[in-house]
């Protein structure tokens, strides 16, 4: 019998009573504390996805492409001519929420790392940003140094930030979203995976000194957001891009020796997570000393040393015959480094710390946490918000688009993507603001890969079915526009507190939404990222459901390159995809009308299909000189942006859309249906064009044509509904950034 | 065969980029070399590529200025070879006195990253003498520090010596202020010594010498190189 005053968890341990019984009874004695410190983190929500996993079981992982799928820290896709693409996304919202800069720089090193764990060469960076509104000054806070943090990191690196999406909502005002994500390129042959495979292999440590930051990280951004969370600042951890640059030349240059068989970044959960991983990972155990862990700090304890998050750190298992070859890589780049141990038979994880056996636990046990079946129960407020009737539309529809083209969630990115260096590694085709999606060119051969981050937060909150599946759709038109076919994605699932009901159903529909698209375009989904507890303790407001898709295709010409801006006078405009009058969740209703209700777009996999195969195949004949998917902002902001871009004038006729139910001209312009393309073709290939879209199953019609003069039209039979100028809306879509963040105190 | 060195400081971060442009565009033969066993001896011409050498700690290319690699780019300097500074390199050669001047944080203290215009205003360097004086050339920039600064007397004398090689501009090619990105004074983006052997410039030619690349579909940026590549063989 074990005496009640043992049997007491240490304080501060956030694990249920449940599982607390659980780990007693597979372990048979008590944890000592550093043991329960590091079940802790490991069955933290954000190390365990304990709520998450049986319902992200339910999204396809397989497909001819894929090579790596979900569970490892990239997935992996293959390219063809011996080439593979790896990409990552990861939520860093807790850290960013408190202290933005080294929030948002540490989630680059993180995601970077997890780039170099498969053995590959990281080319691009991507970031997804979620605010309050930039009218709130604690908004524009966050925004300019979370962009900032970005910024000094990746530029620093030498990894490009290449494309990305900011949306700005109330519900982010305390809880605000910060997704990064890494795409690498490798040769199929120098994949490698995290894992401990040969019992004999050297366990070292590489990279920055440890010290007690970022200690219960992951516990940290397991729980929601308080008062107290500012006395949380030390379990933000502080990035130092510099050391993370020699880190990426000295990792890809100790792979190449042949000697390393796996490598693992330390992030969430330290040396606890990548350990018990690894070693579960390869159904081996591992021993280590911690004393020979280098330190920042003196007088560490075994428990501090177990679960910092001090970044810029990786663990290698290294083959002992290579062991002095591969140190001395560490060596040139002065990185430091310490022999900790090495891979063993059997299943145990054992840790020495002064002479004393301090952790002795089956890897397993700590890197599997039992999965909890959380209650999900539709919110009441949902179906009444649904069913509220329409406001009417304005008298002057010109203004409301300019105003629309003004608002937070359209106008232009400039401000951001300029701060971003986006063309080193001498890849990027398609930059920034210029297509729907990033293209990097391989180097060498003549392909190119494509990305793009995409959600949408209004949509899903009211219907978080349709509006993730949409945002996994509309992530798949942006490939198809710049001339790629989607070839897989990874999810980041930000949403509140899952051990509310309302909040676990939100959740549940949103991957059921993805689960549907994904299987019907057969783009599957190769990995993944879940941060729940995104919301503020105090208001018990949660973020809105957010699961931003990261999707890379291929380009398999690079003639297909195809960028947004319009290209030449006398090109005919051509519209794919059918309107209908789904104005619920969208910037019109938010912005001009100030209305929050109303039914969202519906997903339709049929239609998305048709749309998708008529523009790809339109492209691929060379037919398409520009292509912009209609999302925010709908039809209206597209044709606008188009013009900006290639600063060309053009002239619609709006009774020519293909639409359905329609019964209004603002319906018309600003609705966000799905599905939904605009191509400019050369008038001599419309009919082509037109023919391809009929034997797909798409509605397709011109819808008018490029001009030379200066002016941008919208006619509805013959009367102008917008008539324009393209000055004017550049200072409606260009300026709206830089006035809300240079001319406003800080 | 043309050789040229590419120097790897530690966080240089374009030193592939410019290898890839030496060696699969211009298809010349092009090291990258470590920065502690970079020597003079071997080498035609040498590049210090772009990046945050030492993280640029203390000030941006201050610690790998003081660097030993830097004595050997020096013998090379001295020897009339061909020396090139881009970005950071730039830095590097200004804070190691090779080149005059300072180089400041931008005028909006942000990182800019954006294709702009500069115009050749001296066809007679190294690194220029395949550019027609006046040509506008369509390269980006990416930098955080790159307001090109020095006081009057300096300037005077860049300009009588035509040190100013390279300078913002218009579309047209007019140096006017609109077309000025970080705050150079007099619109400078690249200059180069008396001799015209050592070019230091914050735009990124590697950046720019392909066509695909380029949004103009231009390859401006390989005439830097091109013409290195025909002064050493001269």
């Amino acid at each position: 019998m074990v005496s009640s005053k043992l049997r007491k968890v240490p304080e501060g341990v956030s694990l249920t009573s449940k599982e607390v019984a659980w780990i007693r009874r597979k372990l048979g004695r008590e944890p000592n504390p550093v043991e329960w410190g590091m079940f802790d983190i490991m069955y933290s929500e954000h190390c365990s996805y304990k709520s998450s996993r049986p319902v992200l079981k339910i999204l396809p992982s397989k497909g001819p492409r894929v090579i790596v799928g979900p569970g490892y820290d990239s997935g992996i896709v293959d390219l063809g001519d011996g080439y593979v693409a790896a990409f990552k996304v990861e939520s860093h919202n807790h850290p960013s929420a408190i202290e933005p800069y080294n929030g948002a720089a540490t989630g680059i090193g993180g995601i970077v790392r997890d780039i170099l764990c498969v053995g590959a060469r990281p080319v691009a960076l991507l970031d997804s940003l979620r605010f309050g509104s930039l009218q709130s000054p604690h908004s524009r806070w966050l925004f300019r140094y979370v962009v900032k943090g970005i910024a000094d990191y990746g530029n620093c690196i030498g990894v490009p930030t290449v494309a990305g999406e900011v949306e700005f909502d109330r519900s982010f005002e305390k809880n605000c979203l910060v997704n990064v994500a890494c795409v690498g390129i490798a040769k199929k042959e120098d994949i490698i995976l995290a894992e401990f495979k040969h019992p004999g292999d050297i366990i070292v440590l590489v990279g920055g000194s440890t010290g007690r930051d970022g200690i219960h990280g992951v516990t940290f951004a397991s729980k929601t957001l308080s008062e107290e969370s500012e006395a949380d600042r030390p379990a933000v951890q502080i990035g130092d891009p510099f050391m993370k640059k020699l880190l990426i030349e000295a990792v890809l240059e100790a792979l190449k020796t042949g000697f390393v068989s796996g490598v693992k970044d330390l992030g969430g959960g330290g040396l606890t997570c990548a350990t018990s991983e690894m070693s579960a990972k390869g159904g081996v155990g591992v021993e280590i000393n911690l004393d020979r862990v280098h330190v920042r700090e003196a007088e560490m304890n075994a428990y501090e040393l177990m679960l910092s998050e001090s970044q810029e750190r990786m663990l290698f298992a290294v083959k002992p015959e290579g062991l002095k070859t591969v140190l001395e890589v560490f060596e040139k780049y002065e990185i430091p480094y310490s022999v900790l141990g090495k891979v063993v038979e059997g299943g145990l994880l054992k840790a020495d710390f002064k002479g004393e056996t301090v952790v002795n636990v089956p890897a397993e046990l700590v890197a599997r946490a039992p999965v909890i079946r959380r209650k999900a129960r539709k919110p009441p407020a949902v179906q009444e918000k649904l069913k509220a009737s329409k406001p009417s539309q304005p008298e002057n529809l010109q203004k409301a688009f300019l105003e629309l083209l003004s608002s937070q969630n359209i106008a232009s990115r400039e401000w951001v993507y300029r701060q971003y260096d986006h063309e080193v590694g001498v890849r990027t085709v398609v930059k920034p603001g210029d297509g729907d999606a990033a293209v990097l060119r391989l180097i060498d051969v003549p392909k190119a890969v494509a990305v793009t981050f995409d959600a949408n937060s209004r949509h899903s909150a009211l219907d978080p079915f349709n509006g993730h599946a949409g945002a996994l759709a509309e992530a798949a038109r942006n490939l198809v526009c710049v001339g790629a076919e989607p070839l897989a994605y990874t999810d980041c699932c930000n949403f509140g507190n899952p051990e509310k009901p309302e909040v676990f159903w939100q959740f549940k529909q949103g991957i059921e939404g993805l689960a549907l698209m994904s299987k019907g375009l057969k783009i599957p989904c190769v990995g993944g990222n879940v941060s729940f507890y995104n919301e503020d303790e105090e208001t018990g407001l949660a973020v809105k459901p957010t699961t931003t898709i990261v999707m890379v295709g291929l380009i398999e010409k690079l003639d297909h390159i195809t960028s947004m801006g319009l290209k030449e006078a006398g090109d005919a405009l051509i519209m794919v995809g059918t309107t209908l009058p789904e104005m619920g969740g969208s910037e019109y209703y938010h912005e001009i009308l100030k209305f929050d209700g109303g039914e969202p777009p519906k997903a339709s996999v049929r239609k998305e299909k048709a749309t998708i195969k008529t523009v790809l195949k339109a492209i691929r004949k060379g037919f398409v000189k520009a292509a912009h998917d209609c999302s925010k902002g709908g039809l209206a902001a597209a044709l606008a942006v188009m013009a900006v871009k290639g600063k060309l004038g053009l002239n619609v006729n709006l009774e020519r859309i293909p639409s359905l139910k329609i019964g209004r001209l603002d319906e018309l312009l600003f609705s966000e249906s799905y599905a939904r393309v605009l191509l400019e073709v050369p008038k001599r290939k419309v009919e082509r064009v037109l023919k391809i879209a009929s034997k797909n199953g798409a509605s397709a019609s011109q819808i008018g044509e490029v001009s030379d003069r200066e002016a941008f039209t919208l006619k509805f039979k013959g009367k102008p509904v917008v008539d324009c100028s393209l000055s004017e809306l550049e200072e409606a879509w260009l300026t709206p950034l830089p006035k809300a963040l240079e001319g406003t105190p800080a | 065969m043309v050789r040229i060195a590419v120097i790897r400081f530690p966080g240089s971060n374009c030193d592939l980029d410019v290898v890839h442009v030496l060696k699969n565009v211009l298809g010349v033969e092009a090291s990258l070399v470590w920065h502690k066993e970079f020597k003079a001896l071997g080498y035609d011409g040498v590049v210090l590529p772009g990046g945050f050498s030492y993280g640029d700690y203390l000030r941006s290319g201050a610690i790998a200025a003081r660097s030993p690699a830097l004595e050997h780019v020096k013998v090379m300097v001295d020897n009339g070879l061909p020396v090139l500074g881009i970005c950071n390199g730039f830095q590097i050669l200004v804070e190691a006195g090779i080149l005059p001047g300072a180089l400041l944080p931008n005028e909006n203290l942000k990182f800019i990253c954006k294709w702009v215009y500069i115009r050749c205003d001296n066809g007679w360097t190294a690194f220029t003498w395949g550019i027609p004086e006046g040509k506008v050339l369509y390269i980006p920039i990416a930098h955080k520090e790159g307001r090109y600064f020095s006081d009057e007397a300096e300037l005077e004398r860049l300009s009588r010596k035509r040190m100013i090689v390279f300078r913002y501009t218009d579309q047209k090619g007019e140096a006017v202020p609109e077309a000025n990105p970080n705050g150079s004074i007099r619109n400078i983006a690249g200059i180069c010594n008396e001799k015209g052997n050592v070019l230091g410039l914050m735009p990124h030619p590697e950046r720019a010498s392909e066509e695909l690349l380029s949004p103009s579909g231009s390859a401006d940026g390989l005439l830097l190189f091109k013409s290195m590549a025909e002064y050493v063989k001269r």
